[in-house]
């Protein structure tokens, strides 16, 4: 069972490998002139203005919050998916009354306003 | 050192695997990507790349080395470190996940129960590799195009979740052999069928998680230049280009398992079935996913791009509810025993 997950391991780091010998590899194929007009943000042109670490949109953090909300629901519902052909009506009938649940908070999410952007 | 040789055997025959699996898979994205200019090209009745090589063929590999011998600038004031890592981040899941990737029935790496569940893991450590390059860069156009594609990735991989969710209701495993064999029979077995809805969800949101036209908004040239990764040059840059493609190539390659029947012949179950019973499974895969990644870049050439307020509608408004109905449908289909699929 374990010994799966040895080619999975490999496999990780070589993905890593590949990420890092590249670079490397760009650091010591290419040239090095910095200067400081090369080395400012990029902003079409002008100065930078102010600090690129600003204030954000609120929704961005909604966003994240209701994802992991919807994502607990999804990690709910994978194991029921699987073993559903077995559990049968009852099982069925179950995962309706908590999607009947989830329904409903959306249904509030939706009509607060949490989904809009404009 | 007989010892040494049989600690060091299955290792050294994993790594030879996993060579003969990324070898192509890195030549699919070099020539993707000429593929992607010479379709878009002749779309526009243009001829594209070719002037490297006989019709343009080696064309990818002149960008590759000329992107080797440019310079990786690392702007001031960035977090010199967290800059670095970004690329890799968003490189290593997106080749790790081929680790549990089913070629044929018996042609699998890591043929692991739980090999969906690990897709979706790896795949979603993408995001991170995103948010990182925009926040390290200290760059505008780099934070918001990072902040935009995190909240787009991350609400589209609620609806691509449902939609699998679906899948695993249809297949009734997590391990991807499983689902593909469950789609035996003939064309009209396969998922894409009682599932049809999360099919179209799925792939769509496969072309938003991907941050591919018409959803190409992060890196929007007409308004934030290239978003998270413009301050990335040279093979720093490559590496970020290389897990774009490398995410579309595993993105239409898992559509093409769940719901087109993966190495499944498209003629089983009709009369002319022993005609093409010659050709290996793996070629029909390939076919498939050649379907999808040639959409990829149809859409591009087609589709103008989406608003980002149109697009989060889309996501959080459109594809969870219409996912959320086809489960309860997906179930019932599989509760009530409704054939051809689910008796």
């Amino acid at each position: 069972m374990l010994e799966n997950y040895l080619p999975i391991m490999i496999f990780i780091a070589i993905g890593i490998a590949i990420g890092v010998l590249p670079v490397l590899a760009g650091f010591v194929l290419g040239p090095r002139k910095p200067d400081s007009e090369k080395l400012s943000p990029y902003e079409c042109g002008f100065e930078a203005f102010e600090d690129s670490r600003m204030r954000f949109d609120v929704r961005y953090y909604l966003v994240a919050i209701l994802f992991i909300i919807f994502d607990l629901e999804i990690a709910f519902l994978f194991p029921w998916a699987i073993v559903l052909d077995s559990i049968g009506m009852f099982g069925f009938i179950a995962m309706m009354i908590f999607l009947g649940i989830l329904v409903i908070g959306f249904i509030y999410e939706w009509k607060k306003g949490a989904l809009e952007w404009e | 050192m007989a010892e040494f040789w049989e600690f060091i055997r299955e290792p050294f025959f994993i790594t030879l695997w996993i060579v003969a699996i990324l070898v192509p898979l890195l030549l699919g994205v070099a020539y993707l990507t000429y593929a992607e200019r010479k379709i878009i090209g002749y779309m526009q009745v243009r001829i594209g790349p070719n002037r490297v090589g006989p019709r343009g063929w080696l064309q990818p590999i002149a960008d590759a080395l000329k992107l080797l011998m440019k310079e990786i600038i690392v702007p001031q004031n960035s977090n010199r470190f967290l800059f670095l890592i970004a690329p890799m981040i968003s490189i290593a899941p997106a080749l790790a996940a081929w680790a549990v990737m089913p070629f044929t029935d018996r042609l699998v790496l890591a043929n692991i129960d739980a090999s969906l569940l690990y897709i979706l893991a790896l795949t979603s450590m993408g995001v991170y590799g995103v948010i990182i390059a925009g926040w390290a860069s200290n760059s505008k156009y780099a934070f918001l195009g990072a902040m935009r594609s995190a909240a787009q990735i991350v609400a589209y991989e609620i609806a691509m979740g449902f939609a699998l969710v679906g899948v695993l209701i249809a297949g009734g495993s997590l391990n991807l052999v499983d689902i593909v064999q469950a789609q035996q029979g003939s064309l009209v077995h396969w998922f894409w069928l009682p599932l049809f809805p999360l099919f179209l969800v799925y792939f769509i949101s496969g072309v938003a998680e991907t941050n591919r036209a018409p959803f190409d908004v992060a890196e929007g040239e007409s308004e934030i230049v290239a978003g998270f990764h413009v301050e990335y040059s040279g093979m720093a840059f490559a590496v970020f280009f290389l897990a774009e493609y490398a995410n579309m190539i595993l993105i239409a390659a898992l559509a093409a398992l769940m719901f087109l029947g993966g190495w499944l012949s498209p003629f089983e179950g009709t009369w002319f079935e022993s005609w093409f019973a010659w050709v290996p499974g793996i070629f029909w895969l390939l076919v498939k996913t050649s379907l999808f990644l040639f959409c990829f870049l149809w859409f591009r050439a087609t589709f103008p791009r989406y608003r980002y307020d149109q697009i989060m509608r889309l996501g959080w408004k459109v594809f969870i509810p219409i996912t959320i109905v086809w489960i309860v449908v997906a179930g019932g289909l599989v509760v009530g025993e409704v054939g051809p699929w689910f008796n």
